[in-house]
C-alpha cells in the first residue's frame, strides 16, 4: 500500500510518518508538496502533525487554502482514506473534512506524553482490528488538542458512531473525552495523538501499528474485490 | 568629527581598548566601525578573559574531526556518520524577557548546528532559577521559570527538535541572574559538513532568511555587563524568535548545501552581519566586500550602524560558487525565504561595508575577529565566605528527612516543564527527560547517542577546581549508566565578573579541573560557550561550569533508571563509599534540611570513578541490569527513592560505620544502584575492575525500607516529589 505524506511548510513529523510507515509496517511512502495537486498515486494520505504555516491566525487556518488540499478534498469525497495526526487533524476540522474546532488545552500548557485511549467505535477502516473499548497507549504532543463543538454536532458524532478514540483520562479538557473522531463517510480520520510514534519497539509502545494494519488489512480486502 | 569618551565606553570598549584600535587602523574610526569593534570586541565575542585558559583544555581525540573555533564541534561515530554538538547560554536576555530570550537561545544553538550541515536531533536545557519562595523576589522567579520553559517549548515544539532532557536548579544567587544554558545536537554524513569560511575571491556573498530589524542590537555587549537597575529598560535589545521561519531556514539550507553551489555558510547570531561577515572572512583569509543596500530589510530608514549590529534572528550568510546563484534562489523561494547577493569575496582581506555605494567601515577581517584584546586579568584566590566547619546536626526523623528532599526544588520530578517539551518528535528518544542519560538512535546508523547536561554551583562555590572535575565524572557516569562511552564534551561557564580577581581566580580553577578531568576521562571539549558577568548589583552568582557530555552506545532498549521487577538483588556498585562532616557541606541534606553550605564539596577518586564507570558499562553490554541508577543530588536514599517510583521498592539493609544522616544522604562519586537477577556475575565484573559491588538488598513490592532508618510506602515519597514543582509555581 502506498501512502502520501503532505509536507506544508512547518510539518515536522512528515518524516516519522515517512519512517512509520515504511520502516516500521514495510509500506510504501511519498512526500507530496503543498504547492501541487499531485497526489502521486496514493492509496491513503497522510496529514502529519507540526506547526503548518507557523499556526499563523489558527492551527490549520492557512494549510487548508494549500493547493493540496483541494486534492486532497477531491481525493476524500472519493471515499479514498485520509488521516490527519494532530496538526493534520486540526487542518482537516479547518478544511470542512470533519466538524469541530481544536482549542487550546483546558490547562493552557503544551503537553506531551503517551496517554491511554479508548477504542470508541471498530466500524472504519482504521479501526476494524481494533476490540471495542480496547485501550492503546498512543503519545500526544500538542498544546491545542481540546475538540470542541455544538453539542448537536457532538450526539450527532455519538449517534452516528462516528467517535474513533477517547481519552481514558482526558489530558486536554476535549469534549465528551474525544481523542479522535470519523467522516461522515467513515474514510477520513482526525485524531490529537500520534499513532505514527507508536510503531516501534524502541519508542515504548507499537500500538499504533494496529490503526496502520487496520487501514492496510482493509485496503487489501476492497483492492482484492 | 573626534569620538569622545563617553561614546568609547557606551559600546563597552575601554581607553586602552580604543588606542589598540587606533594604532591599528592608523586613524580614528567611524561610528559605524566602532560599533562593529564594540560587538566584536565584546566579551561574547572575543572571549578576551578566558581565552588564555580556555587553551589548556584538551581538545583532540581520534574521534575529533573539527574542534573549538568553528560554530560547532564534530565527532566521528562511525558507518561514515558524525554529530556537531555544543552548548550555549542565553542568559542575560533571559532575565530580561524569559519568553523571547530563552526561545532565541534555542533558536541560536540550533542555528549552529544546522549551518554546519548537520540536522538538529536533540536538545537538552540547563536552568538555573532563584528560589520561588523568596518573599520578595519568588513572584518574579515563578514568572521567570513559566516564561524561560514556555520559550524553550515554543521555539524547540515548532522547528520539531525534541527537547530530551537536561536539568533545573533553584538557587538564591540566581535571584536576578538566571542561568538558561541550551544544548544542542546534530547528526550528519562526513562528507555533508560545511564551514563557515568565505572562499573563492570573486564568490558572491548571499543574505537568506528573515529581513533584518532593528531588534537585538548590542546584545552582544549587553551579555557582556553586569546587571544594574536600568537593565529592564534594556528590553528592545532582546531579540524576538520566529521557530517557523527557522524551521523553513533549516530545510532551505540543508537542501541548498546538497546542490555543491555553497562554498561557506554561517549563521547570524550574536553582533549579526558584523560576525558572520568578519568570521567567514579571517577564517578563509579573505575579504568580504558587503553593500547594505541589498541587505533585505524591515524597516525604514535604518542606518548603517543598526543593520550591521542588529540581532534580527533567523538569517544565514552564504557564499557560493560564482555563476550559480540562481540555483541558491530557487531553493530558498521555494521555502518562501529571502534570499539576495549582497557582496563578494576579495583578496584584500578586508570586511568593506558600504551604503549605496560609499564606504562606512573599513576593517581588517583579522584584526577583528582574532586580534581582540586579550586580557591575563589578576586572580587571587577563589571567593568563598562560607566557614569550613560543619554546623552541629542531629535528625531524628530520617524519613521526614528524606520526604522533604524529595519534594525540595532540585530533586523533586521536573515533569510540569518536559511535559510541555515535545521530546518525542522525530521517534529516536529511546530515554527522555527525567533519566540520567537522555539516549537518541541514529536512524542512519545502529548506534545511540546518550548525553546529559550537568553543573553544581555549590560544590564549585565551595571549591571551584574540585566541583568541576565531579561535573565531568557525574556527567560521564551518568552516560555509563546507560551503557554508553563518554566520547567528547561541550562546556559552559557561567561566572561573575572576571575584572574581580577572586571572580577570575574560580574561573581559572574551574577551567583547570575540567581539562583535567576531561583528559582522565577521555572526553575532549569541541566548543562551549564563556558567560561572565552574571552579577547582579554586585552579588555574583556561584561559579557555574556546566558540562554537557555525548556517549556512544550499540542502540538496543536501554537500562531503564527504575526497579523492574520485586525480587532482585540490589548491588550497590562502587560500595557506600567514604564521607565525613567537612564533605557533607555542599550537598542537598546541608541546603534542603540544614539550610547552610559549608566545608568542601565530596571527594573524588578519578582513577576509582573510572574503573566503577567501566564495569557499570560492561554490565549494562553484558545485559546483567535490569535497572541502573547512578547516585547523585540527595545520595543513596534519594536514588533509591527515585528508583522506586514506578511501584517496586527497596528493602535494604545498610551495615556502616558512617552517622545515619551521611550514610544516607551523603553524595560522594563513584556510585551506581544495579537492580540484577545475576548478582554473581555483576560482582565478577565489579571485582574484574576492582570495583566494590555490595548486594545492599533485594527490590520489594510498595515499599522503601532502608534499614534501620527509613521504612515507608512508596506512595507516600512519591506523592510531593510528583506535585512539588507544581505546587511552588502556583
Amino acid at each position: 500500500m502506498k501512502f502520501g505524506v503532505v509536507v506544508f511548510p512547518g510539518s515536522n513529523c512528515d518524516h516519522d510518518a515517512w519512517f512509520a510507515t515504511t520502516q516500521n509496517l514495510g509500506q510504501q511512502a511519498e512526500f507530496l508538496w503543498h504547492d501541487s495537486q499531485d497526489l502521486k498515486g496514493a492509496d491513503a494520505i497522510i496529514l502529519p502533525g507540526g506547526f503548518s504555516y507557523g499556526n499563523y491566525l489558527r492551527c490549520g487556518a492557512i494549510a487548508r487554502f494549500s493547493p493540496i488540499m483541494d486534492a486532497v478534498r477531491r481525493f476524500a469525497q472519493d471515499g479514498g482514506p485520509v488521516m490527519g495526526f494532530c496538526n493534520g487533524f486540526q487542518i482537516l476540522c479547518e478544511a470542512g473534512l470533519l466538524p469541530g474546532a481544536l482549542l487550546r488545552n483546558a490547562g493552557m500548557k503544551f503537553i506531551c506524553r503517551p496517554v491511554e485511549l479508548e477504542v470508541a467505535t471498530t466500524n472504519s477502516p482504521f479501526t476494524n482490528e481494533l476490540s471495542p473499548r480496547q485501550h492503546l497507549t498512543i503519545p500526544i504532543a500538542h498544546g491545542e488538542g481540546c475538540y470542541q463543538a455544538e453539542e448537536s454536532v457532538l450526539d450527532q458524532l455519538e449517534a452516528d458512531d462516528r467517535i474513533a478514540f477517547r481519552y481514558v483520562d482526558n489530558p486536554n479538557g476535549s469534549a465528551r473525552s474525544i481523542a479522535g473522531i470519523l467522516s461522515a463517510g467513515r474514510n477520513v480520520l482526525g485524531m490529537m495523538p500520534h499513532p505514527e510514534r507508536a510503531t516501534d519497539p524502541l519508542m515504548g509502545s507499537t500500538d499504533g501499528r494496529l490503526i496502520f494494519n487496520s487501514l492496510i488489512s482493509a485496503y487489501a480486502l476492497t483492492s482484492n474485490q | 568629527m573626534s569620538l569622545t569618551l563617553q561614546e568609547v565606553s557606551a559600546h563597552r570598549l575601554t581607553w586602552s581598548e580604543y588606542e589598540k584600535i587606533l594604532s591599528l587602523l592608523g586613524r580614528e574610526p567611524t561610528f559605524t566601525e566602532l560599533g562593529i569593534f564594540g560587538v566584536m570586541w565584546s566579551e561574547h565575542c572575543s572571549y578576551k578573559s578566558s581565552r588564555i585558559h580556555l587553551r589548556k583544555l584538551p581538545t583532540r581525540s581520534k574521534l575529533v574531526l573539527v574542534g573549538p573555533g568553528e560554530n560547532a564541534g564534530i565527532i566521528d561515530i562511525g558507518d561514515n556518520v558524525a554529530i556537531a554538538f555544543k552548548i550555549e547560554s542565553h542568559n542575560h536576555p533571559s532575565f530580561i524577557e524569559p519568553f523571547q530570550g530563552a526561545a532565541t537561545g534555542v533558536g541560536g544553538i540550533l542555528r549552529d548546528i544546522f549551518t554546519m550541515g548537520a540536522r538538529p536531533i536533540a536538545v537538552m536545557d540547563a536552568l538555573r532559577f532563584g528560589k520561588l519562595d523568596n518573599s520578595e523576589t519568588g513572584q518574579r522567579n515563578k514568572r521567570i521559570v513559566q516564561g524561560v520553559v514556555s520559550g524553550i517549548s515554543h521555539y524547540g515544539n515548532c522547528f520539531g527538535v525534541p527537547t530530551v532532557g537536561g536539568e533545573c536548579v533553584f538557587e538564591s544567587c540566581y535571584d536576578g541572574n538566571p542561568l538558561v544554558n541550551v544544548f544542542a545536537l546534530g547528526v550528519f554524513k562526513h562528507d555533508e559538513i560545511f564551514f563557515g569560511r568565505a572562499t573563492g575571491v570573486g564568490n558572491p556573498v548571499i543574505y537568506v532568511g528573515a529581513k533584518t530589524g532593528r531588534d537585538g542590537i548590542h546584545g552582544a555587549s549587553m551579555a557582556s555587563e553586569e546587571f544594574s537597575e536600568e537593565s529592564k529598560d534594556k528590553r528592545p535589545n532582546v531579540q524576538v524568535g520566529d521557530p517557523f521561519m527557522e524551521k523553513l531556514l533549516l530545510e532551505a539550507c540543508l537542501e541548498v548545501m546538497k546542490t555543491g553551489a555553497v562554498v561557506g555558510i554561517q549563521d547570524m547570531g550574536a553582533a549579526g552581519l558584523t560576525c558572520s561577515t568578519c568570521e567567514m572572512g579571517s577564517r578563509a583569509g579573505t575579504g568580504v566586500e558587503i553593500d547594505l543596500k541589498d541587505v533585505p530589510q524591515r524597516e525604514t530608514g535604518m542606518t548603517p550602524y543598526e543593520i550591521m549590529l542588529s540581532e534580527s534572528q533567523e538569517r544565514m550568510l552564504l557564499v557560493a560558487e560564482k555563476g550559480r546563484e540562481q540555483e541558491v534562489f530557487d531553493v530558498f523561494h521555494k521555502w518562501g525565504l529571502d534570499a539576495a547577493v549582497v557582496g563578494v569575496v576579495t583578496d584584500d582581506g578586508m570586511l568593506r561595508v558600504r551604503n549605496h555605494g560609499e564606504i562606512v567601515a573599513e576593517l581588517s577581517n583579522r584584526a577583528l575577529a582574532d586580534e581582540a584584546p586579550l586580557y591575563d586579568r589578576p586572580y587571587t584566590k577563589p571567593h568563598r565566605t562560607v566557614p569550613m566547619h560543619s554546623p552541629a546536626f542531629s535528625s531524628t526523623d530520617l524519613t521526614g528527612d528524606l520526604t522533604r528532599l524529595l519534594a525540595s526544588s532540585d530533586v523533586c520530578s521536573k515533569s510540569w516543564i518536559w511535559d510541555q517539551y515535545d521530546w518525542m518528535v522525530r521517534t529516536n528518544t529511546t530515554l527522555g527527560p527525567g533519566s540520567d542519560a537522555a539516549i537518541v538512535r541514529i536512524k542512519e546508523t545502529d548506534s545511540s547517542i546518550a548525553m546529559s547536561l550537568d553543573g553544581n554551583g555549590r560544590y564549585c562555590y565551595l571549591d571551584p577546581r574540585e566541583g568541576a572535575k565531579l561535573i565531568v565524572a557525574e556527567c560521564c557516569r551518568n552516560l555509563s549508566t546507560s551503557g554508553a562511552l563518554p566520547i567528547a564534551a561541550t562546556n559552559n561557564l557561567n561566572f561573575g565578573n572576571p575584572e574581580r580577581p577572586e571572580i577570575m581566580a574560580q574561573l581559572v580553577e574551574a577551567i583547570e579541573g575540567i581539562a583535567e578531568a576531561c583528559t582522565f576521562f577521555e572526553t575532549p571539549i569541541t566548543g562551549g560557550n564563556v558567560s561572565l558577568y552574571n552579577e547582579t548589583l554586585g552579588e555574583a552568582i556561584y561559579p557555574t561550569p556546566v558540562m554537557g557530555i555525548v556517549g556512544l552506545l550499540k542502540t538496543a532498549a536501554p537500562v531503564p533508571m527504575q526497579f523492574v521487577e520485586p525480587g532482585r538483588d540490589i548491588v550497590l556498585l562502587g560500595g557506600l563509599g567514604a564521607s565525613d562532616e567537612t564533605h557533607f557541606g555542599g550537598t542537598q541534606y546541608a541546603k534542603v534540611i540544614l539550610d547552610t553550605l559549608w566545608g568542601l564539596p565530596p571527594q573524588l577518586d578519578m582513577d576509582y570513578e573510572k574503573r566503577v564507570q567501566a564495569a557499570m558499562r560492561e554490565i549494562a553490554q553484558a545485559g546483567f541490569a535490569e535497572s541502573a541508577h547512578d547516585l547523585s543530588d540527595g545520595g543513596l536514599a534519594v536514588a533509591l527513592a527515585e528508583a522506586s517510583f514506578r511501584g517496586v521498592g527497596a528493602h535494604v539493609n545498610l551495615e556502616t560505620s558512617l552517622r545515619p544522616e551521611l550514610a544516607l544522604f551523603h553524595e560522594g562519586p563513584s556510585r551506581i544502584l544495579v537492580s540484577t537477577a545475576s548478582p554473581g556475575q555483576v560482582r565478577e565484573i565489579a571485582a574484574k575492575h576492582g570495583v566494590v559491588a555490595d548486594v545492599i538488598g533485594k527490590t520489594v513490592k510498595d515499599q522503601l525500607t532502608i534499614g534501620p532508618w527509613v521504612d515507608c510506602s512508596i506512595a507516600q515519597l512519591q506523592r510531593p516529589w510528583k506535585t512539588a514543582l507544581e505546587e511552588a509555581l502556583h
